[in-house]
């Protein structure tokens, strides 16, 4: 599904390597998971894949089903089925959240050579998705983000995911922020899309999320390589031990 | 003491215009004392020049090109989004009583009418509001409008009603445009206004308990144009203005608004969306001269290529105007390198117990939003467009009634897509 090689990346404003060759191959229907310090390149490796401005890939490649993705735009990437949960998803006042969530997804269909979907059929998906993720009538009506709670705002990224049904999800630091019910009901989200078509990276620093969603490989990030890749019992280990081990070594 | 180059000016800028009152039909006795008077300021106050402190950012040379007046022009389209609403056609600085058509529950009468008569409303606002407005500031090219302006829009509204002020401009020359209304203690008028003249001036009177709201639209190609709308406020009364205002050269909106009765409010609000060489002026001024008053200023500009946004805005604030409550924002979003915002809020306060705010931000649109939507899938140009309408909102939802909020909306949409 999604194969990384080699890759590195600096940023574009200082010259500064962040991202110092990652290797790292998702198969479908798995979930990856990455931990790591602080700093270690987590977030960029999400922000690269999904295309955001400010970093320059200065080796290596990344490709989804084969497709070479670092060459295109965002919404490119986003249409080939790339999805990006953001770990502060962005308020947007004035624009409402079922106007944006149609937008998006027809702007994807229209990308795909697919139909667009009519207002009627997008109303009946989205309630179903909604009422599947506890999201009340009166959040889809709200402008997007705007006042909405950290778990309520991760839940929506989660709904986004549900309605734009991506290949690779990757999820940003998806429990930061999110209290124990909430951490919950995101979780169950996630686990309502897995398929075995379906893949997911989720990006934490924590292992309590992976008590819910529960990992097929565990990859620990170190000073922008993987440096450690295992089973969940990785995870634990981090838990328990922290990163020191990485750092003596 | 103004200057000889100033005197000048003012004394080409009137030659060139006719001299109603003093030539042709005799106009009524009022309205020659006005003329009369409105000449006295023009020449008082010189024509404007870019020295002058409220020219600093406008070069107001187009706007002071001594022109004679547009000649007369037979068939004209508006194009405009209000819908099937009753019409004021006016072409070329004269009403078009062929081209007009009667609103329900209002009553108007054409200015060049007006002016002959004993007519109550005309005889007391035309001229005066005006005059009022330059108590702090001079503002020659609003009394150049009182002294020269043959036509315009007299009404006086005692119930409920909307009325479309379609107004065109063509061909060079000026046209200039005197429009006074006045809204009755529990009326309530809706004034749609589109077009363009080289010179308009509003002069609106709320008595207590009034309600004005005013939609303004100022799109497309267009010869520079200077607007003044002069508003009283009474007692309880609710005063409501937003114009939207696209491309164009150069355009100078000053709105002089007094709050003189307690417990009024005024609202003056704007979108300017400008490309290429357009400069556009949004200059307010509010006075707040009663107890318990609110004013809000919102304009919103979005700016790109080589166009200039201005926003001069002023609060002052009397002594005993307690309870003020007091709010100006501008803000602006610049979309290409090239264009810019220039801003000068004011505030001038007497009263100890108010509640004044400003504030002004400018800068490129939001990096971390425009790359959540593209990541979600939404092409540059419609996310950009989102957040343009996003941006925007806090001006255009000073419109208090929902569907033309939304003719607004789709007006900024219209903008955003021909880019």
């Amino acid at each position: 599904m999604l194969e990384i090689k080699g890759l590195e990346v600096k940023l574009e404003e200082e010259d500064k390597q962040i991202l110092k060759g990652v290797d790292l191959t998702v198969e479908p229907g798995k979930v990856h998971a990455i931990m790591g310090p602080n700093g270690s390149g987590k977030s960029t490796l999400s922000y690269v894949l999904a295309g955001r401005d400010g970093y320059e890939v200065t080796g290596g490649s990344a490709t989804l089903e084969g497709e070479d993705i670092l060459e295109m735009e965002p919404e490119e990437r986003a249409a080939a089925g790339l999805f990006l949960a953001f770990q502060y998803p962005v308020e947007i006042p004035g624009v409402g959240n079922m106007t944006f969530l149609r937008t998006a997804l027809n702007s994807q269909r229209k990308a795909r050579g697919e139909e667009e979907v009519t207002a009627p059929q997008f109303l009946k998906m989205i309630r179903a998705k909604g009422k599947e993720l506890n999201i009340d009538a009166d959040m889809l009506k709200r402008p997007v983000n705007v006042g909405f709670s950290g778990g309520e705002k991760k839940r929506n990224e989660i709904l986004q995911m549900a309605m734009l049904e991506p290949k690779m999800c990757i999820l940003d630091e998806t429990d930061s922020g999110l209290d124990v019910d909430a951490m919950k009901l995101v979780s169950e989200g996630v686990n309502a899309l897995r398929d075995a078509g379906r893949a997911f990276l989720v990006i934490t620093h924590y292992q309590r999320l992976l008590d819910h969603i529960k990992p097929d490989v565990v990859h620990i990030m170190y000073d922008g390589r993987i440096a450690q890749t295992g089973g969940p019992e990785l995870a634990l280990k981090v838990e328990n031990e922290g990163y020191a081990h990485l750092t003596a070594a | 003491m103004v200057t000889e180059a100033k005197r000048t000016g003012a004394e080409k800028l009137l030659a060139a215009l006719p001299m109603p009152g003093y030539e042709g039909d005799q106009e009524a006795g009022w309205a020659r004392e006005a003329r009369a008077k409105a000449r006295a300021r023009v020449l008082d106050a010189g024509a404007p020049v870019k020295r002058d402190e409220y020219w600093k950012y406008t070069d107001p040379t187009p706007l002071t090109a001594p022109l004679a007046v547009a000649g007369e022009v037979s068939d004209v389209t508006h194009d405009h989004p209000f819908g099937e609403v009753a019409q004021a056609r006016f072409v070329n600085g004269a009403f078009r009583a062929d081209l007009s058509t009667k609103p329900e529950g209002l009553a108007y009468i054409p200015l060049s009418d007006a002016l002959y008569q004993d007519l109550g409303i005309a005889r007391t606002l035309f001229g005066v509001l005006e005059a009022r407005g330059r108590e702090k500031v001079d503002r020659p090219l609003a009394a150049l409008n009182t002294a020269c302006a043959t036509d315009g829009l007299v009404l006086q509204a005692t119930g409920t009603g909307v009325l479309h002020l379609a107004q065109d401009h063509i061909g060079e020359g000026a046209s200039l445009l005197h429009h006074v209304i006045r809204v009755e203690s529990g009326a309530e008028l809706t004034l749609l206004e589109s077009g363009t003249t080289a010179n308009t001036v509003m002069e609106v009177d709320l008595a207590e308990g009034a309600v004005f709201h005013h939609v303004r639209l100022q799109t497309g190609e267009r010869n520079p144009a200077a607007t003044h709308i002069f508003a009283r406020v009474e007692k309880e009364a609710s005063f409501k203005t937003f114009t939207f205002s696209t491309d164009g050269g150069l355009t100078r909106n000053e709105v002089v608004m007094e709050l003189i009765g307690d417990e009024c409010s005024g609202h003056i609000a704007g979108t300017v969306m400008g490309r290429n060489k357009a400069h556009i002026d949004n200059t307010v001024f509010v006075t707040h001269d009663a107890v318990d008053c609110e004013s809000r200023q919102v304009f919103k500009n979005v700016l790109s290529d080589g166009a200039t946004g201005v926003f001069q805005g002023k609060i002052y604030v009397k002594e005993g105007a307690q309870k003020t409550d007091g709010y100006q924002i501008s803000q602006s979003v610049l979309l290409t390198d090239g264009a810019e915002f220039l801003v000068k809020p004011e505030l001038e306060i007497y009263a100890d117990d108010v509640a004044c705010s400003h504030g002004s931000t400018t800068g490129s649109l939001d990096e971390t939003a425009l790359f959540y939507l593209r990541s979600r899938g939404v092409p540059q140009a419609e996310a950009e467009a989102m957040l343009v309408a996003s941006f925007v909102d806090e001006a255009i939802s000073e419109i208090a009634d929902e569907a033309l909020a939304d003719l607004m909306r789709e007006q900024v949409e219209i903008w955003m897509a021909s880019r």
